[in-house]
């Protein structure tokens, strides 16, 4: 860790963390309140030899990323509700296609055009299935400048080892505001890239499970020819209806996912030990939670607080144990109920669950959180 | 001597799942002659396609190939050129795919002149879904989709193309396979956004519908329909209503293209950098 503070706004500090990540290639549409990243890409990537496009459109930004990764590029593109929805058919095509590629959202008011310049949580749903059909995703949600910076970083490096698209999940709050924060060498950075074949050509399969659950993939133009397609495929990537190999090629595409949690999940976990009452929150809401628990800590309140860094897949595990040792929790967010839902799921009738929700445009403030601690109490 | 098209096809795949009559297999022969002329090898050629009959030939291809979703060929092939701009990229699409759901891609694809290949196979018809209405599809001719006869008026593909700026368009027809591969040639040896369309047939779902069922039948429609450009230069518009007409309309070698352009900023930029 170097010493020097910087000043850093959330969505600058993506653009830089993407770069030390190594990513080569980003192409995006201007979207309020993500562009900012777009702008900062387009001073910096050319720096760096990388590529970076404004495209026509937020689908064709989504299929040009997918491009690049299939040429060997690490690649990202950002975006907000309006974009992100948009980009949901590419974006499976990623998933089936087991494409890396990374996603910026960061969310402001819906549904519709809704609140371009005001904060929300509300993507949280569309990020896990707005796209068609059964399929797993990886989705972030830092919440302080290190954090994006270093879940920046995560979300390509998990893109790279499981051969899945990963959102960066932010709000405009997050993307907008600037802080100090003291950044990581880049050259101190643990840095994935996705498994290379060691097969020869002739042998190679893209969707080959001879070598674990995430094949390894390799790039166009480098005497592996092979074909990519998002009609369902066998092992050869050529399209098949066969009931057996579809059926295993999905299961295997789940697999690679919920069965690798213990890599892919994390969170941050606050006064949990002793905790009668715990919160669970992400993102902006996630800081207001931690200083709505300082407050009620000093009135003897015993409360702690699961902040996940993955959102999805959901720690449902780590929730449902919490549910066991507390009597309630409470969710706070900036929708009408998605991550409650999760969270009710999770817990199982283990406790009860209160939500406290805001969808006028402002972030939740601590005394709100505060006050549901002290009525629940 | 016979051309022998083994070495660029995925044998294992062949027959095709195209119907008898079919257009296409003329067409992915004069790519693959066209190919074979520029020597090109298969490990750095990418065939790139959407959703429609004509994009299911990058699976019998042998080279790096890309079937992607409805429309979005071109973006995928972007992304694919901008990484490696010293491979050869080449999108296929139907005129559906690529004038329809695809159309911002295409004339954005022509406005940034990057260099791919972009082919079209113009049948006039949805053929893979069942034969509905396309831009393309003649003004009165019968879809499933315009049982009553059609009611719009049809796109001309090139003359889009040339006003989005693409620098080399040319047309020519299944029915003439020896023109065509000369086009898709050219347009091969091009360096920018080219595009060549090719008039095309499906007795299937278009001639069964237009009494052309027959598909030698629908190859003298598509034949008689075509007039050549120095012909037209001297017809009325009249004259030329329900024709299309056929040559090599733009071949402008004056325009850099996208990748030297980006390539060339690039430099530019981390000059000032290191200076």
């Amino acid at each position: 860790m170097s010493n020097k503070l910087e000043l850093w706004g959330g969505n600058d500090l993506i653009a830089q963390a993407a770069i030390d990540a190594g990513c080569r290639f980003f192409a995006g549409y201007p979207i309020t309140p993500s562009s900012e990243i777009a702008e900062q890409l387009a001073r910096k990537l050319p720096k760096v030899g990388g590529i970076f496009m404004q495209m026509e459109d937020e689908i064709a930004s989504m299929g040009a990323i997918i491009g690049a990764s299939l040429a060997g590029e690490k690649a990202m593109t950002a975006t907000s509700g309006p974009g992100f929805s948009l980009k949901q058919e590419n974006l499976g095509y990623a998933c089936i296609s087991e494409t890396p590629c990374v996603i910026v959202d960061v969310m402001r008011g819906g549904p519709s055009t809704g609140l371009p310049t005001a904060p929300s949580q509300s993507d949280l749903m569309q990020v896990r299935w707005g796209t068609h059909g059964d399929h797993e995703i990886i989705a972030v949600t830092p919440a302080f400048m290190d954090e994006i910076y270093s879940e920046t970083i995560r979300a390509f490096n998990l893109s790279e080892k499981f051969r899945i698209p990963v959102i960066i999940l932010l709000d405009e709050i997050l993307g907008h505001l600037h802080e100090g924060v003291q950044l990581p060498d880049p050259g101190s950075l643990e840095i994935v890239d996705r498994t290379k074949p060691t097969v020869p050509p002739e042998e190679y399969l893209p969707f080959d499970d001879r070598f674990g659950d995430v094949p390894p993939m390799a790039n166009f133009f480098e005497g592996y020819r092979f074909h990519i397609t998002g009609l369902s495929h066998g092992k050869s990537g050529f399209p098949t209806t066969d009931v057996e190999e579809v059926d295993a090629i999905q299961m295997r595409r789940q697999r690679k996912i919920i069965g690798n949690t213990d890599q892919i999940l994390s969170n941050h976990e606050y006064h949990l030990d002793d905790a009668e009452i715990a919160v669970v929150a992400f993102g902006s809401v996630g800081r207001s939670a931690i200083d709505a628990i300082d407050e009620a800590r000093k009135q003897g309140i015993k409360v702690g607080l699961l902040r996940p860094l993955t959102i999805w897949p959901f720690p449902e595990k780590r929730v449902l144990e919490i549910a066991k040792q507390v009597k309630k929790i409470i969710v706070p967010e900036m929708s009408l109920g998605q991550l409650i839902l999760e969270v009710q799921r999770a817990a199982n009738g283990n406790a009860d669950i209160v939500g406290v929700q805001e969808v006028g445009g402002q972030l939740i403030r601590p005394r709100e959180i505060l006050a549901k601690l002290q009525e629940v109490i | 001597m016979t051309f022998d098209y083994s070495k660029y096809l995925r044998n294992q795949y062949i027959p095709h799942m195209w119907c008898p009559g079919c257009g296409i297999g003329i067409l992915l022969k004069a790519i693959l002659r066209s190919v074979d002329a520029m020597g090109w090898k298969n490990d750095d050629i990418v065939l790139v396609s959407g959703i429609g009959c004509t994009s299911r030939m990058p699976g019998y291809v042998d080279f790096n190939t890309v079937h992607t979703t409805h429309g979005r060929a071109l973006a995928f092939a972007t992304g694919l050129k901008m990484a490696r701009p010293d491979k050869h990229v080449i999108v296929v699409a139907g005129d559906g795919d690529s004038t329809a759901i695809g159309g911002n891609h295409f004339i954005h694809f022509c406005r940034r002149n990057i260099d791919i290949n972009m082919i079209i196979n113009d049948n006039n018809i949805y053929g893979m879904t069942g034969g509905q209405y396309s831009p393309t599809t003649p003004p009165g001719s019968y879809a499933s989709t315009s049982p009553y006869g059609h009611v719009e008026p049809n796109f001309d593909i090139a003359k889009l193309a040339i006003g989005a700026g693409a620098t080399y368009v040319a047309r020519g027809t299944v029915a003439q396979g020896l023109i065509l591969e000369k086009y898709i040639k050219a347009s091969f040896a091009h360096k920018g956004a080219s595009l060549v369309v090719a008039e095309s047939t499906c007795p299937v779902q278009f001639g069964r519908r237009n009494r052309l069922g027959d598909p030698v039948d629908m190859l003298h429609w598509i034949k008689e329909r075509g007039v050549a450009m120095r012909k037209a230069e001297k017809m009325s518009e009249e004259k030329l209503a329900g024709k299309y007409v056929m040559g090599e309309f733009i071949k402008d070698d004056s325009k850099l293209e996208y990748t030297e352009r980006t390539r060339m900023l690039i430099e530019k930029v981390q000059q000032k950098e290191n200076k």
